[in-house]
């Protein structure tokens, strides 16, 4: 614990003393105090709703701690909106990416800082010029919505930059991405470096962590708890250090594919609005007790994918069938209530009702069926009571029941998700990404309850970005590019590195 | 915290928001030269038993009209058409208990049954103009509600019979009137018997709203319309549920007074109460019992209102102004009450846990 408190410099970017935040019902943070070198990369980890969003908040003055002190490059500041902390230097790239799809790099990046370079010749040679500096390959004359997952990131850094921030703050930036992009981010992190900028991200990945970190600093139940280097931990530590008890280690299993067809998707093809074909030719066809996973970079139709099986979006072409029923013509409604359970990939937009109690969220999306209903009312006590067993079985940090869905951290909110979609038995569940945000202790527990329901017989579509989930639980591995499956995988032999080349094409197109 | 004090502070927010209007009503009129004193002497003299019974009358007509936009708000729905469908409504039943098809009661209930019809029918042009074409449903009800208007204007002069002066439809016959209850005796005033609806009523929109899926689904919908749309709601059957809901609320309204008083529709129909009853719904919250509090406050101060021209000179208009002062003074007096809570939540936490650091250093 000697970083802790070292002797005051001027050296440092950051540094945080005895940092307090409280919400109604917990404490998010309490005596927070680490510091941050200059010209360093810093990473940040926790369990979920360990309170690390909120520390980041706090620096990034989205919000007020209730005590404490922040000292910037060795001055005392006190930031009450994120201009304050911009004009600091202080810059964040928030986990959900905030760019306007139908504009370009350009007038994503100037939006909001016309002062700085104008919006006309200026700001494209600035934005070139950060560009080629930090090895971003970005052209400012781009549409984002025809840029990837990756790139959209680099925008937000990009747009971070032209603000003229030198402490960079990054919330669960590697996610989203496949391994050749994590390493593209590391490799841009490494060159921000470089030029002396301070760099703090949150990770629950703890190798990657170890591989790009100069500095880890742990924070449970809201305080720091250390903070290490990582050539004295390994990842195992790292998570003892973060959780206090042992690293779950993963288990392989025997297979419980059976023979008879839970869901059979035949030439199904989906449109945007253009008439462009976003989904063609998709056959797939999942068994009782098998786990099918869907391997691809964000945006090359997993969205639509899962929708279209939802019923949430109408398909111009293909039939679907569950068990031995034609569901091609039902509603969401319906599908649901035939036992479809669905962990959608965007939580707030699509999982929960954020201004609800936890216990109307159990309802939502099982309005029809029991616990939530009783003799055709509304049962609130069956819904409260089961919204305490998701909270206990599945872990969820939370006061209780009448918690609003908001208040809780990301990864909670996860976990209560999964935890209601795999209540009333479904048969077959479709999982956007289901460990998301979620901490390796988390993460391993959804992991069991997922094997353990595919044991008795739930068909499961998995679609993630994290390979070793996909190789890990997965009985068949798929490949989506561009709408169309490329390409069929056994967990079994696949490699993340092959998996990789196959999501993105390489070896094929060029 | 404790139930007192959780009471307390719901309490404290419409207290809050009386006193904001209270200051800036005296201020408005100390500012125009009138007697500020006499203006509070009274509104707030306690009414006479006859202004009681009035109060009384028009805060069931006002709930009535409060719940209608009420069912719209939930979900998202701004139905400003509650006028109009008010209209139509009060329309179609007395022109079919005037007509008299059938005896007695049976001639009034078919008539309430038939307003609604109407009512939701009206609403349901919106919801479908909504659903299939996309049109605002602000937009359109506004129209509907100058449709209405005219429609019903065109239909009395052409088939009302006119007495004297006046034009109207016929009149509906004395057996099927609904007779008034007498709550005080010194005063004929009575409360109109069908003033109990809207009792009926908010106990509807109670129990439709927490117990049953449709009013879970209204909620969700109102919340997230895309959580909505994952969990399986059927947005645009909600849409036009809802619209039909709000207007057969809406075609009650004209209901205690067709049957208790005026038995035709004409001159005496008592317009506004549609837009009164959006300010009503905000004013409480949407919630049942929220409303029943708005409509008696709006009741109050307009039965108060009257006399004060005669008395000391003001013009009753200051009272509308004050409404409107109420409102705004609610939304502060919310969110100043909700922040207060807040704060007062995180320092009872803080003092309940001794402090999570001493607890880890142990582990
Ligand atoms: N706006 C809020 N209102 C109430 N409680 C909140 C709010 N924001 C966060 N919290 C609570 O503060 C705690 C810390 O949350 P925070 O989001 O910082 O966790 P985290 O470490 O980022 O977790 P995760 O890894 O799951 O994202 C959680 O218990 C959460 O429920
Ligand atoms: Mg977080």
């Amino acid at each position: 614990m000697t970083s802790l408190a070292p002797a005051p410099s001027t050296t440092d970017a950051v540094r945080v003393t005895g940092i307090g935040k409280r919400f109604p019902g917990v404490i998010a943070n309490h005596d927070i105090s680490f510091t941050i070198p200059a010209g360093t990369i810093h990473a940040i980890v926790g369990e979920n709703g360990a309170g690390k969003s909120t520390l980041m908040k706090i620096l990034y003055g989205v919000q007020k701690p209730d005590e404490g002190s922040i000292e910037v490059q060795g001055e005392k500041v006190s930031f009450s909106t994120p201009s304050d902390a911009i004009a600091r230097g202080i810059g964040m790239v928030f986990q959900h990416f905030q760019l306007a799809d139908n504009l370009t790099v350009l007038e994503n990046v100037v939006l909001g800082a016309e002062k700085l370079h104008g919006i006309g010749g200026d700001a494209r040679a600035k934005i070139e010029e950060i560009s080629s500096q930090y090895g971003f390959g970005l052209d400012p004359d781009e549409l984002v919505e025809t840029l990837g997952v990756g790139e959209r990131q680099r925008v937000e850094i990009l747009k971070v930059l032209y603000r003229g921030a030198r402490i960079v703050i990054l919330d669960e930036p590697t996610a989203v991405l496949v391994p050749q992009e994590v390493d593209a981010l590391f490799d841009n992190l490494r060159e921000l470096k470089a030029e002396g900028h301070t760099l703090i991200f949150i990770s629950h990945k703890l190798d990657e962590v170890l591989k790009i970190a100069d500095d880890i600093t742990v924070i449970r139940r809201g305080t720091t708890v250390d903070t290490v280097k990582p050539a004295d931990v390994t990842s195992r530590k790292l998570a003892e250090l973060m959780v206090g008890s042992e690293l779950p280690s993963p288990s392989t299993e025997e297979s419980t594919v059976t023979d008879r067809v839970e869901l059979e998707v035949r030439g199904l093809e989906v449109v945007d609005a253009a008439g462009r074909p976003v989904l063609s030719d998709i056959d797939l066809t999942i068994h009782r007790g098998e786990v099918l996973g869907i391997a691809g970079v964000e945006g090359n139709g997993q969205t639509e994918l899962v929708e279209a099986i939802v019923g949430m979006l109408h398909p111009s072409a293909g039939t679907m069938r569950l068990g031995d029923q034609d569901i091609s013509s039902w509603h969401t409604r319906k599908r649901r209530e035939n036992g479809i359970g669905f962990i959608p990939e965007d939580r707030h937009r699509h999982g929960l009702l954020l201004e609800a109690p936890l216990w109307e969220n159990r309802i939502l999306g099982h309005q029809t069926r029991p616990p939530s209903v009783k003799g055709g009312w509304l049962n609130r006590r069956g819904a409260r009571e089961d919204t305490e067993r998701i909270i206990s079985q599945y872990d969820v940090r939370t006061p209780g029941p009448d918690t609003t869905a908001g208040a809780l951290s990301g990864g909670n909110q996860q976990k209560f998700i999964v935890g209601r979609e795999m209540s009333s038995e479904p048969v077959l569940l479709i999982a956007s990404h289901p460990t998301r945000g979620v901490d390796v202790g988390a993460q391993a527990q959804i992991w069991d309850h997922i094997r353990e329901a595919r044991r008795n017989g739930l068909a499961v579509l998995l679609i993630s970005a994290d390979l070793d989930e996909l190789i890990g639980l997965s009985d068949t591995i798929e490949v989506i590019l561009r709408g169309r499956l490329v390409g069929t995988f056994d967990p079994q032999t696949v490699t993340p590195q092959d998996l990789g080349s196959a999501m993105t094409g390489a070896g094929e197109e060029k | 915290m404790n139930p007192a004090k959780r009471i307390g502070l719901a309490v404290a927010a419409p207290v809050l928001a009386f006193a904001i209007a209270g200051i800036f009503a005296s201020a408005l009129l100390a500012v125009t030269g009138n007697d500020v004193a006499g203006f509070w002497d009274t509104m707030l003299t306690w009414p006479e038993n006859r202004q009681l019974v009035n109060i009384l009358n028009q805060t069931g007509i006002l709930y009535l009209s409060g719940l209608a936009a009420a069912i719209g708000f939930r979900m998202n729905l701004f139905n400003i058409g509650v006028e109009g469908q008010y209209r139509i409504g009060t329309f179609v039943a007395a022109v079919v208990a005037g007509e008299a098809w059938l005896p007695g009661k049976a001639n009034t209930l078919l008539a309430i049954v038939l307003a609604m019809v109407a009512g939701a029918l009206w609403a349901g042009i919106a919801g479908l103009l909504r659903v299939t074409r996309g049109v605002s449903e602000v937009i359109s009800t506004i129209m509907l509600n100058s449709i209405a208007g005219l429609l019903v204007g065109y239909l009395v002069a052409k088939v009302g019979v006119t007495t004297g002066v006046s034009t109207g439809t016929k009149t509906i016959p004395e057996e099927s009137w609904v007779g008034g209850i007498q709550i005080f005796g010194d005063t004929p005033t009575e409360l109109y018997g069908l003033v109990l609806l809207a009792i009926v009523a908010g106990v509807a929109f109670h129990v439709m709203l927490n117990n049953t899926t449709f009013g879970f689904n209204l909620r969700a919908t109102g919340r997230s319309e895309s959580a909505a749309v994952a969990a399986g709601v059927d947005v645009k059957r909600m849409v036009v549920t809802s619209m039909l809901l709000s207007g057969a609320v809406a075609g009650l309204i004209g209901m205690p007074v067709l049957f208790g008083q005026a038995h035709n529709y004409g001159t005496s129909f008592q317009l506004g109460i549609g837009f009164a009853g959006i300010a009503v719904a905000l004013l409480g919250r949407n919630h049942p019992v929220g409303i029943a509090l708005g409509a008696l406050v709006f009741s109050f101060l307009a039965e108060q209102g009257n006399v004060l021209n005669i008395l000391v000179g003001v013009s009753p208009d200051i009272v509308a102004v004050t409404q409107g002062i109420i409102l705004l003074a609610v939304v502060i007096a919310y969110e100043f009450v909700r922040r207060y809570r807040l704060r007062l939540e995180q320092s009872s936490v803080a003092e309940q846990v001794a402090g999570p650091a001493t607890e880890e250093a142990k582990a």
